[in-house]
């Protein structure tokens, strides 16, 4: 990979050649890849491919075994208030006295001593973020007794409070029905062209994302191909990818990754999940 | 009721219950009950022990609960937390079933562990209790935010620098030093009922977090002041009361949380239909 100079956008984000071995067994090797502020990622991978490994490498919660990550240009530490994180679980009890409010503020200054003192700037900064994640509605309600969906909205608001650079969401679609799916997305790659923010959304399922994201970061056991939408959108680089054919079809000007006719018959399935072969 | 001797007991079981009320917010919030259960009970074979080589009880307690909760902590991120838990339990029973029996001589100072001694309590128990009490409100204060950032997203705590282990550790010897301080006043049994059921019944009366260690604090007052008047005018037991005090509160919250559900249900049915015009957006802004 090329390191060209920065122009516009600054680089927020770079991964090179990181490989990562966890109890003896390569769970990733040699993958590269930058991002910049206000870019849309898509990090696609099956089941065990590895996606949640490589965020909590970004996150500095993994060592790598290779290779090195940068975040604004500096080697990643723990700890680092430049990037905002939203696991792939959320396990919360329906009746945790917390109001969905209360999880937002705490993503603010929950690292700090002490209970939280309310204040106005701080109220407003809330009210602020709950209002750009379009959480209004269920801010006062519990935060557990929330559908997956809406907990997903609030989570992105206690990650994105204290103004990261880089925001990583391990499968944020993965519970959500088509029509929340739509509107998580066009929220994410609406803050993330606002406020510049990189953002990095793991999902084994990139038809969702084809119309909001720039760079395409696949992760699968032995194959590992990053590059912008463009680029590996296509038929050929997917069906190698994935090992199978893979159409990349256009329908009333919508792009869709689909299985080709050789797997799936005439009649083939719009999804395809993409397992590389064993 | 308040005569001399008295004024130990209710002053000693204040402490007590305002700091198991702090510390029960989190372990509830924590989903640590298990391990209130078990430091308390293991911690009475450390009791045991000490008696035995003729050393204070209090600290016997306060080395087994340690023990224990260093135990549970470091077993913690290899097996199930509640299997961690059981484990540490095992071995400190275990040890105390060796002291009691190598003790021949009746020992009721051990025995009297079990329910505690309220009503014995002198006033130079009182400084220690004080004392440890006071470490544990201020830990547990100054830890508020990361202790609830971990126990709700420990994940995205341990983003942040929040160590889930370290949390873990720090929580548990809170824990420990509530269990030294408290079962020689209230005893194991009580200790337990006092960390868990006032801190889960403030659940059903508030959404908020700081609201809900309030009435925490207050549920486990009232529950030890009310079970020993009670207990002071009937000759019942304390622990009776403790117990069947917090019974009450908690079926008692449950009924009004669900009245209030049940009233707000209906309530937003009546909203919905009143505004009927759909909205794309509707599922995010009803
Ligand atoms: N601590 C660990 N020790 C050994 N192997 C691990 C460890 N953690 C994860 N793995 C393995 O690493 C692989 C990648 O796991 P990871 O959770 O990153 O996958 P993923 O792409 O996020 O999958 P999913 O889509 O199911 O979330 C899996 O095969 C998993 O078994
Ligand atoms: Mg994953």
């Amino acid at each position: 990979m090329t390191h060209p100079p920065e122009t516009g956008p600054e680089e927020i984000l770079r991964v090179e050649a990181v490989r990562v071995v966890l109890s003896g067994r390569l769970i990733i090797d040699d993958v590269s890849f930058t991002c910049l502020g206000g870019e849309f990622v898509g990090l696609i991978g099956s089941n065990g491919a590895g996606k949640t490994t490589l965020m909590r490498v970004i996150l500095g919660l993994v060592r790598p075994a290779a290779g090195r990550i940068l975040v604004a240009g500096e080697p990643r530490s723990r700890r680092n208030p430049l990037i905002g994180y939203v696991p792939q679980k959320i396990n919360l009890d329906p009746d945790v006295p917390m109001r969905a409010r209360d999880l937002v503020g705490l993503g603010l200054d929950g690292h700090r001593f002490g209970p939280p003192w309310p204040s106005a700037k701080r109220a407003a900064r809330v009210d602020e973020m709950i209002e750009a994640v379009d959480a209004t509605g269920f801010a006062d309600s519990r935060v557990g007794s929330l559908s997956g969906g809406e907990q997903q909205r609030i989570m992105i608001a206690h990650a994105l409070i204290s103004r990261p650079r880089l925001l990583l969401l391990d499968e944020p679609l993965a519970n959500l029905d088509i029509s929340s799916e739509r509107e998580v997305v066009k929220l994410v790659a609406s803050i993330a062209a606002r406020h510049k923010v990189a953002v990095v959304v793991s999902t084994h399922d990139m038809n969702p994302l084809l119309t909001v994201m720039s760079r395409v970061v696949y992760v699968a056991a032995g194959r590992v191909a990053s590059g912008t939408t463009d680029e590996v959108v296509t038929t050929r680089t997917l069906s190698r990818l994935y090992g199978h054919d893979v159409d990349v079809i256009d329908v009333n000007g919508r792009v869709l990754v689909v299985a080709g006719r050789e797997n799936e018959g005439l009649h083939h399935h719009e999804y395809d999940n993409g397992e590389p072969p064993p | 009721m308040f005569s001399a001797f008295m004024i130990n007991a209710w002053e000693a079981s204040t402490i007590v219950a305002l700091i198991a009320g702090i510390v029960g917010f989190f372990t509830v919030l924590r989903g640590a009950s298990f391990a209130a259960h078990a430091l308390p009970n293991g911690a009475f074979a450390g009791a045991a022990g000490a008696s035995l080589v003729g050393i204070s009880t209090v600290l016997g307690l306060g080395v087994f609960a340690v023990m224990g909760a260093i135990i549970i902590a470091s077993l913690g991120h290899r097996v199930r937390s509640d299997v961690a838990t059981a484990l540490a339990m095992v071995v400190m029973l275990g040890l105390g079933a060796l002291f009691l029996s190598m003790t021949t001589e009746y020992a009721p100072q051990i025995y009297s562990l079990l329910f505690g001694e309220i009503l014995g309590i002198s006033s130079t128990a009182l400084v220690p209790t004080a004392a440890m009490g006071a470490v544990c409100a201020v830990a547990i204060f100054g830890l508020y935010r990361p202790l609830m950032l971990s126990s709700l997203v420990p994940d995205t705590a341990e983003a942040r620098g929040i160590s889930a282990v370290r949390t873990e550790i720090g929580f548990l010897l809170v824990l420990a030093l509530v269990t030294t301080m408290a079962v020689p006043v209230v005893g194991t049994l009580l200790i337990f009922s006092l960390l868990v059921s006032p801190a889960a019944t403030a659940r059903s009366f508030t959404k908020r977090p700081g609201a809900a260690m309030g009435i925490s604090v207050a549920f486990a007052l009232t529950t030890v002041w009310a079970a020993i008047a009670v207990s002071y005018v009937t000759g019942l037991p304390i622990g009776f009361f403790v117990g069947a005090i917090g019974a009450v509160l908690y079926s008692a919250g449950r009924a009004w949380a669900s009245w209030r559900q049940g009233a707000r249900t209906t309530h937003r049915k009546a909203d919905r239909m009143a505004s009927s015009s759909p909205s794309p957006r509707g599922r995010w802004t009803s």
